[in-house]
């Protein structure tokens, strides 16, 4: 049965961008809401990262949250899901919203065309890693703490037999089990961050954590079990090799995560894996005119407690509005499904997700707080790091033009101009640029939603249309039950 | 299993592995020669672009993104 047929005529018509924790969610909302849903993802399968999966090659013990995963994907059969997905276009003007999408193997060349029309849309697009340069990081053998994931969990390997793992965060810990459990030996976890700001950050309102504190204790006993060292206050600053990785530099990381002098040691090893924490994917939400607001430390997609962006008819849920984590992105696709579906807030079947979504939005806030970047971080780095990947620009070449204006800075190094478009060196690129006297606010704003061939655009005939955007005010709410499905 | 050729040299995967799931499962860390060194996973999920590969005459896939099918001829590329 099609979504339109389920729903009836005059429902509300909710497209669905993500087929992670926030959109499965929204979609399940949406749906209990009535409307009639067309999810979107990129994938081959849905679940997003945090689910990331294939049927055969998956080991279910790198699995958390499953049985959740498997409910919201049931009641999709009463939608139109289209994964493989790339959107390329995204539109919102009097009240209609317009997705153009070509649906097929990734980066093929006949990928079929497809539009969708719809009153409103929910923006589920996530996060990927922030990983921070370091000396020796484009060598094979160092990938983001993310891929280390990916590759373990969808297709069972992992790039190296002794790892190092290295950054700040919580996420840490699953990559490090993910890698032992794949058949790596994990050398060791170096977090940046220090024991106060751990204090700050999880220590005092524990229960804050609620599901997450049954995950992280699981994942500190599988480090335990696998004997694997967790240390703090810690990273690794440069990375050994010629061809590939043959070792790593440790150093001790002060409180602004410069690295203490004499504390180097050097640690063998064949792979690394960085992780310093996520950036949102606002591309989707750029386009649709949604205002974003933040700094350096981060740049998220504006809300209001309806999880409405500045746009009518456009939401957004999950990583893109604040980095906390699947149970809040869970819990904000449901409410902005819901809403986007014409649904009420003092509706019952919204008390479980506002609930939650208030209890994760201040552990969210703990986290930055505790494991957030600090700027010392750059002390690491040496004139001659390569800082953009794609267009090998090193760090000297972007402090050398830091006081140009960014567009000009740009142009003039290349840096953030190559295949990923400033998606993985933005956040170093605004730092150097800032270190160096200039002004790098705005190292977001990519017209490239999408990669998509031009052949198939020329094919379909029509253009894309970038909104830029000025920052809003962003507030919060909520309410205290647990967290249900919304059926 | 699955049977690919990488630079016509044949390598075996399991069903459902992405092209850069085959690579790294064969031992193989790097695909892509850049200006600066070889490449090759580095994101894992679709964002930077490391990992591209030809795959049956196709320039520019990303290994991290597409499945490995039976009989896919995926070679090197070079550029900058």
């Amino acid at each position: 049965m099609t979504g339109a047929a389920a729903a009836g005529a005059g429902a509300r018509r909710v497209a669905i961008l993500g087929g992670g924790p926030a959109g499965l969610a929204a979609a399940q909302a949406a749906l209990a809401a009535g409307a009639e849903v067309t999810l979107l993802d990129e994938g081959g399968r849905l679940g997003g990262q945090y689910w990331r999966h294939h049927e055969q090659l998956t080991d279910r013990r790198l699995q958390h949250g499953w049985a959740r995963f498997e409910r919201l994907k049931g009641v999709l059969d009463r939608a139109e899901v289209h994964t493989g997905a790339s959107v390329w276009s995204a539109e919102a003007s009097d009240g209609v919203v317009r997705l153009r999408a070509v649906v097929g193997p990734a980066d093929a060349t006949s990928r079929t065309a497809l539009e969708i029309e719809a009153d409103a849309v929910v923006v589920a697009t996530g996060a990927h890693d922030l990983a921070l340069p370091v000396p020796g990081w484009t060598l094979p053998g160092v990938t983001t703490a993310g891929a280390a994931q990916a590759l373990a969990k969808r297709d069972g390997v992992t790039v190296g037999r002794r790892t190092v793992v290295s950054g700040a965060g919580p996420f840490l810990l699953p990559v490090a089990q993910s890698l032992a459990i794949a058949g790596s030996e994990v050398v060791g976890v170096h977090e940046a961050s220090r024991i106060g700001g751990l204090a700050a950050g999880w220590l005092p309102r524990p229960w804050q954590l609620a599901g997450k504190a049954g995950e992280l204790v699981e994942y500190v006993g599988a480090l335990a079990r696998h004997r694997i060292p967790y240390r703090i206050g810690s990273g690794v600053v440069r990375v050994l090799g010629t061809d590939r990785v043959e070792g790593v530099v440790i150093a001790a990381l002060d409180a602004d995560w410069r690295p203490v002098p004499g504390s180097e040691r050097e640690v063998a090893c064949d792979s690394v894996a960085l992780g310093h924490g996520f950036t949102p994917r606002l591309e989707v939400a750029i386009a649709l005119g949604a205002a974003i607001e933040g700094d350096r430390r981060g740049r998220f997609v504006v809300v209001d407690d309806t999880q409405r962006t500045s746009v009518s008819g456009v939401y957004a849920a999950g990583e893109i509005t604040g980095i906390g984590g699947a149970d809040a992105a869970l819990a904000e696709g449901a409410v902005a499904g819901f809403m986007a579906a014409g649904g009420s807030l003092d509706d019952d079947r919204m008390r479980g997700p506002l609930a939650v979504r208030r209890r994760m939005g201040a552990f969210a806030a703990r986290l930055e707080r505790a494991h957030g970047i600090r700027p010392g971080w750059t002390s690491w780095l040496a004139d001659d790091t390569v800082i953009c990947r794609c267009e090998n620009v090193t760090r000297r070449t972007i402090a050398d033009r830091a006081d140009a204006p960014l567009r000009a800075m740009k142009l003039a190094t290349r840096a953030g101009l190559g295949a990923c478009q400033g998606r993985t060196c933005g956040r170093a690129v605004e730092a150097i640029v800032a270190e160096a006297g200039g002004s790098p606010e705005g190292f977001d704003r990519r017209p490239v939603l999408a990669p998509v061939r031009l052949g198939e655009v020329a094919a379909l005939g029509r253009g894309s249309t970038v909104v830029d955007t000025e920052p809003a005010r962003c507030d919060d709410a909520g309410t205290t039950v647990a967290a249900v499905d919304v059926q | 299993m699955i049977r690919i050729t990488v630079d016509a040299e044949p390598l075996e995967g399991r069903d459902g592995q992405t092209i850069a799931g085959v690579l790294i499962g064969a031992g193989r860390t790097a695909w892509r020669s850049a200006q600066t060194g070889d490449r090759g996973v580095f994101c894992g999920i679709g964002v930077c672009h490391d990992c591209l590969v030809t795959v049956n005459g196709v320039e520019g896939v990303r290994a991290c993104q597409r499945e490995a099918v039976d009989g896919d001829r995926v070679e090197r590329e070079v550029r900058a």
